[in-house]
């Protein structure tokens, strides 16, 4: 069987299963539509939660990240898996305990206000749109490499399965299919991770070969990888380079930002019970840990490959030869992927070989004098193509290939249908119902929130055919709004009886600003390329770069707020009785009432 | 107010156990991961130090024990004060 009809098999195997589930999980109820009747079992919650909350970033490109700044960028591991035991300690049981349907309805009725309810709304609907933009994209790549199919199609095939299930099954349907697109994910990671771990360790777990052995040379892996790297003219793996405020900062901000995205705080409406939510953050925890400790196994391995394989006596012998690309088997990882636009070489000097080095670094300038290179020849490498190659650099089976395709594409998927989800219910149960039509009967708000679903599909998919050059900036702003507003505010609805209605919406509103503010003095005023005024190479605050700034826009929305509850009017009694009743299990059942 | 009293020692407890494991969360990411790193390079681990191996996989490991340290914990905090879910 060649490697398409593999390819085909395994991902349309896996679509089956998931439309097979939307027929069986239909919402019948806004209950089942917004939360799943709130019957999800917790270990099942965790599972869905993970698939969720792991995005085509997670499979695709963390471990690439992570393989060309080694440990520099390890806060993406703290930072999403971190914020978690936010999650868990300072929100999930209590907003379970709420008993509504979104996250804004909680900041809405907490603060008395449907100011604050608008600015949550707004909060949400952009941080959530921008994060589906990454995931029709990553639909689209996965199409393209694994079913040669353009990015068109591919991701019209793509919304139609999630229409399937999002549409017609809401978060009942979501959450099922959630947990058959983890189960299909996390083997598509793990197994590719463990054949390489053990032809380079011997270790056949990922996360320990890690800090094990290299076979081949007898030396730990990371020693070798550190003189392997430093011998091309990058830096040292294993060493930091940044700044510490930086590091910690950016760590913090991711950990504050997962902890306010409304999409993975919401799957915690659907667990029956308040102490279900606390053990279902922990087991969500545990299904992400799988992935997230075998991430940094993989990016280490993948970037000892592929510099063995463009060097395979380093850079005192001969490089790779155009020949040997061109011909050997186990090369031909390299056409497949220059087809896609990721991969590129060119041999400016002419030898027949090609070099990938470091060009500005002062030693292989020297050194590539003395040989007569004339720059790094593997001119174009895309860091996300390393899990989606990895099988193929490291010639495993075609099975495996076909896997990693119907895996990426579950990571897509999954996190995709649970932020239409998000979108879909703020439209229909906090604009409408909330705002415009609040006399809405359950079956018409049912039916607004499977045509706003449908209406967010269509949005997504025209914005991950045409991205918006931004594209790949939004990201800081997702977690820079979630981190500066929802967070902050949620957390004090909930820790303190003291912010009032006024304060909460300055906060937000002051955490927002500053937030903004930031992002487009260094990304330029709304993202337009060339306005603008610092760098993230020269920051305006010091060593504080735009994508770390979220923490910062947290704490001055938790000052205002304080600061200006304290000078205007004390939150109303029964505010407080409310506050005090989320912060007790008891009754968790009967406050699903009224709806 | 007895109900009441009850209550407000509840939630000082599960504050209190907050704190705590807020003090650990944030000891083995931003502490041994990051800031206190070049203190712990004198522990070698496979290659490299203790420092980095709690940025890759320590912090992640001492996260979930203490979400389910958490959870257990509140559970039987709530039966003690009576505000557990019947």
């Amino acid at each position: 069987m060649d490697q398409f009809t593999l390819n085909l098999l395994f991902v349309g195997a896996s679509f089956a299963l998931y439309i097979g589930i939307a027929v069986w999980a239909r919402a019948g109820s806004t209950s089942e539509f917004y939360a799943a009747g709130r019957g999800v079992h917790p270990v099942t919650n965790g599972m869905a939660t993970a698939a969720d909350w792991m995005s085509a970033a997670s499979f695709i490109s963390m471990a690439g990240l992570i393989a060309f700044t080694g440990y520099d960028n390890s806060s993406f591991l703290m930072g999403w898996t971190g914020g978690y035991v936010l999650l868990a300690l300072l929100l999930a049981p209590y907003l379970r305990k709420f008993g509504k349907f979104t996250v804004s309805e909680f900041i809405g009725d907490r603060f008395y206000s449907k100011t604050a309810r608008m600015v949550a709304v707004i909060c949400l609907l952009v941080a959530s749109i921008t994060y589906v933009i990454g995931q029709m994209q990553g639909v689209g790549i996965a199409f393209g490499r694994f079913l040669e199919i353009d990015a068109f199609w591919g991701l019209l095939i793509g919304s139609c399965v999630v229409f399937a299930y999002a549409v017609f099954g809401g978060m009942k349907g979501v959450t099922y299919t959630q947990v058959a697109q983890y189960c299909v994910l996390i083997t598509a990671y793990t197994i590719p991770a463990v054949f390489i771990s053990l032809q380079l360790t011997g270790n056949p777990i990922p996360a320990l070969g890690l800090f094990g052995e290299h076979t081949a040379s007898g030396e730990p892996l990371l020693a070798k990888l550190d003189a392997i790297v430093t011998d091309l003219g990058f830096k040292e793996y294993t060493a930091a380079h940044g700044s510490t405020i930086n590091m910690v900062l950016f760590t913090l901000s991711l950990m504050i930002g997962t902890a306010g995205l409304p999409h993975v705080i919401m799957r915690f409406f659907t667990v029956p019970k308040v102490s279900d939510a606390r053990w279902s953050a922990g087991w969500t925890l545990v299904f992400i840990a799988l992935l997230y400790l075998t991430a940094p196994a993989v990016g280490a391995m993948a970037r000892l490959n592929i510099s063995e394989l463009m060097w395979p006596n380093g850079t005192d012998a001969v490089a790779v030869s155009v020949e040997q690309i061109e011909n050997d088997p186990e090369y031909a990882w390299m056409a497949t992927w220059q087809k896609t636009g990721l991969l590129g070489w060119e041999d400016k000097n002419g030898d027949g070989h090609i070099q990938y080095y470091n060009d500005q670094n002062a030693d292989l300038q020297a050194k590539a004098e003395a040989n007569g290179w004339e720059g790094n020849e593997l001119t174009n490498f895309n860091r996300d193509i390393l899990v989606l190659a990895n099988p193929e650099i490291a010639s495993l089976p075609g099975w495996v290939i076909g896997l990693v395709a119907a895996g990426g594409l579950a990571a897509a998927l999954s996190t995709a249908a649970g932020l239409l989800l998000a979108i879909s219910s703020a439209v229909s149960h906090d604009l409408l119902k909330g705002q415009l039509t609040p006399n809405m009967s359950e079956k018409s708000e049912l039916l607004a929130a499977r045509i706003s679903m449908a209406a967010a599909i269509v949005v997504a998919v025209i914005l991950g055919l045409n991205p918006p050059g931004f594209a790949a900036q939004t990201v800081a702003l997702a977690f820079g709004l979630a981190a500066a507003s929802i967070f902050p505010a949620l957390m004090m609805g909930i820790f303190s009886t003291r912010i009032n209605n006024v304060g909460a919406v300055a906060g937000m509103l002051a955490g927002l600003v500053v937030t903004l503010v930031y992002i487009f003095l260094h990304k330029g005023w709304f993202f337009i390329p060339d306005t603008n005024m610092f760098t993230d190479a020269d920051p305006l605050l010091g060593p504080v770069k735009s994508t770390s700034f979220g923490a910062v826009g947290a704490l001055v929305n938790f000052i205002v707020a304080y600061v200006v509850s304290g000078i205007t009017k004390e939150t109303p009694q029964e505010i407080k009785d409310l506050v005090q009743s989320v912060r007790i299990p008891r009754g968790a059942g009967t406050a699903v009432d009224g709806h | 107010m007895s109900q009441n009293d009850g209550n407000n020692a509840y939630w000082d407890a599960n504050v209190r156990l907050i704190l705590i494991s807020l003090v650990v969360w944030a000891v083995v990411s931003f502490g041994f991961g990051i800031i206190l790193r070049p203190m712990l390079s004198g522990i070698p681990v496979g290659g490299t130090d203790l420092g980095f191996w709690f940025a890759q996989q320590g912090s992640i490991i001492i996260f979930l024990i203490l979400i389910f340290f958490y959870a257990w914990r509140m559970n039987k905090l709530d039966q003690q004060h009576g505000v557990d879910e019947e």
